[in-house]
């Protein structure tokens, strides 16, 4: 609970709540990794049960999965330009970038909604059978993520707009930034064993 | 909707326990006006992140959830004495059976132990707070809302029916409509956010906040079980949370993971249920090995046996404890190869667990045994969890399985471990620590009454329980055949007396806070651990210095330099958060949103989640940082409660 500051090290491990603040958000993401495993393994057992629905490789365009792919890594990449910046100590790098990160994730969410519309017109929705549930729940509950990702993002913004750099909004920029790049590493998960597999069935 | 449809109707029980409900608002509320203690709540308690608080927050509504599953289990017990019992309905029974056992596991045992290890653990290993203090407070408001909304069912909408483990498709929208299964699935979803908060709380507590100079193997017993515990709850209840949501999805959205149309898998619930059902197991069993050990290393005056043996046995039971699952269904077809693979591992934890208990009789061995009541408790512990960890293994063997599954032998397993091992504990615990909590002990005499009571009731309730599994006797039944009556009245008979245990208990608190004496000194049973070594009642800041360890049992070290936690020339002014009415305000919005969902009104549930949401943006703004206690209050403070 001391508040004594660190003279040296990077700004957001300068106080001992800040680094523990850190910690818990790593044992928090591997909670996540297991909320998304098992989401995976349901993905998983359920993989082709489809009923009457269309089968994945019939709806599945590649076109769309890529462009998505794409906006996300990118943006995570352009979400570590903005940490960098913020190492360097320039507010306005990092609100720059991260609004750049933030406008990519918006692509995102975009491309996923139309996605998601396009399905549900041709007949896969999420009552349609296990596996189109098990489909829209994995790739929804990733959404989710990416749209508060998004919400609690534009609320830091305007803390670092009012208050600039602290240990404690840089410590906050770090935490968003490793959920950030999660959601990039997941997404991954399910462009592999989701998109690709389910292309080819 | 209709209002009868509402309200639970047509049982005079239910009629009684709604006037009963009724009055006891009522009198709490008038007694609240009248006393004018409105703003007292407020700022002592329901606002508080001291962690000492939230703990006993926590063991009182434990102990009203263990009052109303045991009340349950009463009602089940009169139900089965007799053949053709007309005490309870069908459906009425289905209903309790599976209320007892959520309330029990869910809302009793772990959160009980979760209040001790708040108290305890902060203390323990030297520190002033846990780590997230403010989260803390949002935990214990969410297992206390998600108890809430679990319990109303009885009185609106109609409790859930299809058991603890709620299998599909029985639990599911074509077979179950209503609510009942909603406040089931909601209830434990809610309470389950703060669990995982408290874990991740106590580990970077433990991990970050000990004492200057304690290596990770010279903490306290009790302490490792709750790291080790921590870890089993992160990498599980996720699982749980997965698990429930896709349940609700079904039944609310119409998707298709668990039903029979649409090509979904009602298996897959029970694996996902017991992948983190088991381990859950032990979440409520490890931290109670290390209150025995605390206690019997306290009372048998002795450094514990084995202290590193002890440790790496709870975290290789951990480790196991999440490659068992299949037991729970070793009927259902897996086919011979996979039931043997998940029979060997099962089998596998009687050897660490095993390992504990020669420690435990190692500590004993050649000790100066003190006979308190949580000794007693501890005492009773061993003997009764070796004969339930003996008939764990019997089920453990796939083959034999088929003999014994879904028989009350298996209800005598777990209770006989469940029993023995948690709520055993948490009564030795609740002994033991209660100085700690305020400042006098319970009365020894009653309590040991109370435990008379209880561990000889509890021995004549579940003992026949494996004769008439033998004979035959499935569990979940509503009414019994007449060769079972014998077993099954003995059995209701010591189910009454454990109940006689427990109001002579509650009686015990009464008494004891009205006539024994208060405590000076703060180490009332001769301790060995850091948290003797402050004042009771505990100051909210902990420690006014924080000590220097450098070896196992730091406050016994301490005692024998004389040294102690007030050392005026070094006092420095101390950090603490404040206190906030964020927790509970945004808990009961998630309870207004998980309502508006048991009833599928999805615009109440939009409602709720958005001012929860909106709350979440208000913490996200909030920048107090918490206050500074000054010397001269630490000085004052610590004279008046050291009586210098």
């Amino acid at each position: 609970m001391s508040a004594h500051e660190l003279k040296s090290g990077p700004l957001e491990y300068r106080t001992s709540q800040g680094r523990m603040n850190i910690l818990g958000f790593w044992i928090f993401l591997a909670a996540e990794i297991v909320l998304f495993s098992t989401l995976f393994a349901t993905y998983a057992v359920l993989f082709g049960r489809t009923a009457d629905a269309p089968l994945p490789g019939e709806l599945f365009e590649i076109k769309t999965v890529l462009i998505m792919t794409f906006l996300l890594l990118v943006s995570s990449f352009t979400c570590g330009v903005a940490v960098n910046e913020m190492r360097r100590g320039s507010v306005k790098g990092l609100i720059t970038w991260l609004i750049i990160t933030l406008a990519l994730g918006l692509g995102f969410l975009g491309f996923e909604i139309y996605e998601f519309a396009h399905y549900t017109h041709e007949g896969a929705t999420l009552q349609s059978s296990a596996f189109w549930s098990a489909f829209f729940v994995l790739t929804g509950t990733h959404g989710l993520h990416v749209t508060l990702g998004i919400g609690w993002a534009i609320l830091l913004l305007i803390q670092l707009v009012k208050r600039g750099l602290t240990p404690v909004t840089s410590q906050k920029v770090f935490i968003i930034s490793l959920y950030w790049h999660f959601l990039d590493v997941i997404w991954i998960f399910i462009f592999t064993s989701v998109y690709l597999i389910g292309m080819v069935v | 909707m209709q209002w009868d449809e509402f309200f639970v109707t047509g049982e005079p029980l239910i009629y009684g326990a709604m006037v009963s409900i009724a009055l006891v608002s009522a009198a709490i509320m008038f007694t609240l006006f009248y006393f004018k203690k409105w703003g007292w709540l407020w700022r002592e308690w329901l606002t508080t992140v001291d962690h000492k608080r939230i703990g006993i927050m926590y063991i009182i509504s434990a102990l009203a959830m263990l009052f109303r599953g045991g009340m349950d289990a009463l009602m089940l017990r009169t139900q089965l004495a007799f053949p053709d019992m007309n005490f309870l309905s069908a459906q009425h029974y289905d209903e309790i059976f599976t209320t007892h056992g959520t309330i029990m596991i869910i809302f009793m045992a772990m959160p009980f132990l979760i209040g001790l290890m708040n108290i305890v653990v902060p203390l323990q290993i030297g520190a002033r707070d846990v780590a997230f203090p403010y989260l803390n407070a949002l935990s214990f408001w969410s297992f206390f809302f998600g108890a809430m909304l679990f319990n109303i069912s009885f009185v609106i909408g109609g409790s859930p029916d299809a058991g603890w483990t709620s299998y599909t498709p029985l639990a599911g929208a074509a077979m179950n409509p209503g609510p009942g299964q909603n406040f089931y699935l909601l209830g434990l979803q809610l309470s389950g956010i703060g669990t995982l908060a408290t874990g991740i709380n106590f580990m970077v507590t433990i991990i970050k906040m000990r004492a200057p100079g304690m290596k990770m193997f010279q903490m306290p017993i009790f302490s490792w079980s709750t790291l080790v515990t921590s870890f089993i709850i992160v990498f599980a209840f996720p699982i749980l949370t997965v698990a429930l949501a896709l349940m609700t999805i079904d039944r609310i959205f119409g998707s298709q993971f668990f039903t029979l149309t649409g090509e979904g898998m009602p298996m897959m619930w029970v694996n996902l249920f017991w992948m983190w059902g088991h381990p859950e197991v032990y979440i409520v069993v490890l931290p109670a090995f290390g209150i025995f050990s605390e206690i019997i290393s306290t009372f048998a005056r002795k450094q514990l046996f084995g202290y590193k043996a002890m440790v790496l046995s709870m975290i290789v039971i951990a480790g196991l404890s999440f490659l068992v699952w299949v037991h729970h269904f070793f009927t259902m077809g897996m086919g011979a190869f996979v039931n043997s693979v998940f029979s060997i591992s099962t089998m596998l934890i009687a050897v660490p667990t095993g390992v504990k208990i020669f420690n435990w009789l190692g500590t004993l061995h050649k000790g100066r045994i003190q006979l308190t009541t949580p000794m007693l408790w501890s005492l009773a512990f061993i003997p009764s969890f070796v004969i339930g960890g003996v008939t764990g293994v019997m089920l453990g063997m796939a083959a034999a399985d088929y003999q014994f599954h879904n028989s009350y032998f298996l209800v005598a397993h777990f209770h006989y471990v469940l029993i023995s091992g948690t709520v055993f504990a948490c009564f030795a615990g609740l002994v033991y620590w209660y100085p700690k909590m305020f400042g006098h002990k319970l009365n020894e005499k009653l309590g040991k009454l109370s435990l008379w009571f209880f561990v000889i009731g509890f021995h004549v309730c579940f003992f026949p329980q494996y004769f008439v599994g033998l004979d035959g006797m499935p569990r979940r039944v509503f009414t019994i055949m007449p060769e079972w009556m014998p077993l099954n009245v003995i059995s209701t008979v010591g189910a009454f007396g454990m109940g006689a245990g427990f109001a002579i208990f509650v009686y015990s608190i009464y008494y004891s806070l009205r006539y024994n004496e208060r405590e000076k000194t703060g180490d009332s049973w001769d301790g060995r651990t850091l948290e003797w070594a402050t004042p009771t009642p505990v100051p909210f800041y902990n420690f006014a210095t924080v000590p220097k360890v450098d070896g196992p049992d730091a406050f016994l070290a301490m005692k024998e330099k004389g040294e102690t936690t007030f050392e005026e020339e070094k006092l420095e002014p101390i950090h603490m958060p404040s206190s906030t009415g964020q927790p509970i305000i945004m808990m009961s919005f998630m309870f207004i949103a998980s309502f508006g969902l048991v009833f599928e009104w999805i615009w109440m549930a939009v409602a709720g989640l958005i001012a929860g949401i909106i709350m979440m943006a208000i913490r996200s703004f909030d920048y107090d940082d918490g206050f500074y206690v000054k010397v001269d209050e630490i000085k004052r403070t610590e004279r008046k409660v050291r009586g210098l």
